[in-house]
């Protein structure tokens, strides 16, 4: 008995992927989920969730400005990303704008990335390089405001926190075309 | 081969194979008139071999075959590159060891146990899986290449690079991939209308970041939780990866923590500072996720010595991140003229295809050189046309066609035609 009622329980499955259009019915009755993903509390995905988006979504509470930034740069940043940003070992963060049409190109935060909110969701995510995690919300959002300072986006005084930073206007906001078309 | 070649310099592909008729001739059987001769045993055959073992190892003879072109950021050693040794190895396996690496803050030491896929945003249900869930849930494996998007980003310099074939193109490396698709997944938590991307972050410490269409996660976007018939290896995404079939290597995101779905991309750091596509008139394109065609003689290429005139196969892989390849050409006079390739049997979408063709090297300076189609018409470019309105140091998605210069030495050198 229990054959035949599986074998209903096929029918009615492969009816089912049938209908849908699947080329391949057999991947359609294998793919039922055993339903084993366990809830999750708001909590606990707010303590995973490491995306900011460019309107400012996932921004923590929190400011900082240039001025409060600078020293911080100096002690996580500087050994790496050089003096303001330039003639580091590593990635040039800052000048280079009006170069990208040119025959060498210099990208960096202040002439190449679109959005500021990338460059918060980035350095906290991400550094400083051996001691990712350490650096409290106020210091991401003054290491920020410090980078578009040396950047000529904003100003040294200017508080960036979650209602300001999304409305940065990055130079090079413009600059990119998608290569992929999203309905 | 008494059969005239299918193409200039002495190249036999598949017509002339045709031709030839496979058959053999049936060999003479003997039997020795030496009836004194002492059989000869090499030191080898002389005792016991050696003692079973719990995980096997390649010949000590092998031992040059290792993953090369290490490098990383000044001041790490996790955040760079190593490649494939694509030169030393036939068929289109890449051995698990030695699959290309490209971390952004070194390998994590994962413990499964400990480890969490969370699937939320947009969805009805924010759900948690562990590693041992998942393992329990349908699964899938194809055999399929990842390509970092910035393979062959040597042949950007102006002038040809004395490279060799792992240098230039061993970002690339094929395996049979094992998980579960990630449609179930989201299925399971039930995804709002509204919701278009997804952003995939990674348990590494740079909690690597990309934005995928939720259309490609949909239609064949898995879980990978193993590589080869093993779990993945750690430098591949222990205990689990996202695989994206076809699409840029660095979006396949490894030690795949956290699936958030959202309306939009969220632009992170790698998608539009790195991952993006700088033009000659300053704009630049965001989101170029399919691998372009392309094709590589892998032998004989750089380091590989050819020795002296004679027959020779011509060896190498070819990939399409739009499906199966259709056909390989083959080149030994600098691409006056072409041989169809020889494909190895299986040829299947989203995976490299091994060609072959035959050819009678004469000795002489040539210039050799494939070019791959896949099956949906797109022909692998020149050099000069991929090059065409990319901005200097612009270096990602290159597929221009690889040539090598066989000198009169028999040694293959890569040049720009």
């Amino acid at each position: 008995m229990f054959m035949f009622s599986a074998l209903r329980e096929n029918v009615r499955v492969l009816t089912a992927c049938l209908g849908l259009g699947l080329l391949v019915p057999a991947a359609c009755i294998a793919a039922e989920s055993p339903q084993l993903g366990q809830s999750v509390s708001a909590a606990e995905i707010a303590a995973i969730d490491f995306t900011i988006m460019p309107d400012g979504t996932g921004l923590p509470a929190g400011s900082g400005t240039a001025k409060q930034g600078a020293a911080l740069y100096q002690q996580h940043c500087q050994a790496c990303h050089g003096d303001k940003g330039v003639d580091g070992i590593n990635d040039r963060l800052a000048g280079g704008h009006g170069t990208l049409s040119s025959e060498q190109p210099i990208k960096t935060v202040g002439s190449y990335w679109p959005y500021a909110t990338t460059v918060f969701d980035f350095i906290r995510r991400a550094m400083p390089y051996a001691t990712p995690g350490s650096l409290s919300d106020d210091e991401v959002y003054a290491l920020t405001a410090y980078l578009l300072y040396v950047n000529d986006v904003v100003a040294e005084q200017a508080v960036l926190d979650a209602a300001s930073l999304p409305k940065v206007e990055m130079p090079n906001r413009d600059g990119f075309v998608w290569a992929t078309v999203v309905e | 081969m008494n059969i005239p070649p299918d193409a200039g310099n002495g190249l036999y592909g598949r017509r002339a194979l045709l031709r030839s008729g496979l058959a053999g001739g049936a060999a003479l059987l003997t039997t020795s008139a030496f009836a004194d001769t002492k059989l000869r045993r090499p030191e080898w055959m002389q005792t016991p071999g050696g003692p079973m073992s719990a995980a096997g190892a390649p010949s000590r003879f092998e031992a040059h075959v290792q993953r090369t072109s290490i490098r990383s950021q000044p001041g790490t050693d996790g955040s760079g590159v190593s490649s494939t040794p694509l030169q030393y190895l036939d068929g289109v396996i890449t051995p698990s060891r030695l699959h290309f690496e490209r971390h952004h803050s070194g390998i994590p030491d994962i413990n499964p146990a400990q480890h969490k896929l969370y699937v939320h945003g947009l969805v009805d249900r924010p759900l948690a899986f562990d590693t041992e869930a998942l393992a329990r849930y349908p699964m899938v494996s194809r055999i399929q290449f990842l390509e970092c998007s910035g393979n062959s980003s040597a042949l950007i310099a102006p002038q040809a690079a004395d490279l060799d074939c792992a240098a230039i193109h061993g970002l690339l490396a094929v395996s049979e991939w094992g998980g579960v698709p990630l449609s179930i997944l989201l299925e399971e938590a039930g995804v709002s209308p509204e919701g278009k991307w997804v952003v995939a972050d990674g348990a590494d410490a740079a909690v690597m970041s990309r934005s995928v269409p939720l259309a490609k996660i949909m239609d064949d976007a898995i879980v990978a939780l193993y590589q080869n018939g093993e779990r993945l290896r750690p430098g591949n995404g222990y205990p689990m990866r996202l695989f994206l079939p076809g699409w840029e290597g660095n979006a396949s995101v490894k030690w795949l923590r956290s699936i958030k779905v959202t309306e939009q991309p969220a632009m992170s750091k790698e998608e539009t500072s790195k991952y993006s596509d700088l033009q000659t008139d300053g704009s630049a394109k965001l989101f170029t996720f399919p691998m372009g065609v392309k094709s590589v003689i892998t032998s004989p290429s750089p380091g590989l010595q050819l020795r002296g005139p004679g027959l020779y196969q011509v060896s190498g892989l070819a990939w399409s991140g739009a499906g199966r390849i259709k056909t390989v050409e083959v080149s030994a006079d600098g691409g006056q003229s072409w041989a169809a390739a020889q494909l190895d049997d299986h040829v299947l979408p989203l995976c490299a295809t091994r060609f072959r063709v035959a050819w009678r090297y004469n000795g002489a300076p040539a210039t050799i050189m494939s070019r791959a189609t896949d099956e949906s018409g797109a022909v692998q470019p020149t050099r000069a046309a991929v090059m065409r309105g990319r901005a200097a140091g612009s270096f990602y998605h290159m597929n221009p066609i690889q040539t090598w210069r066989i000198s009169v030495e028999g040694q293959a050198r890569n040049v720009y035609v």
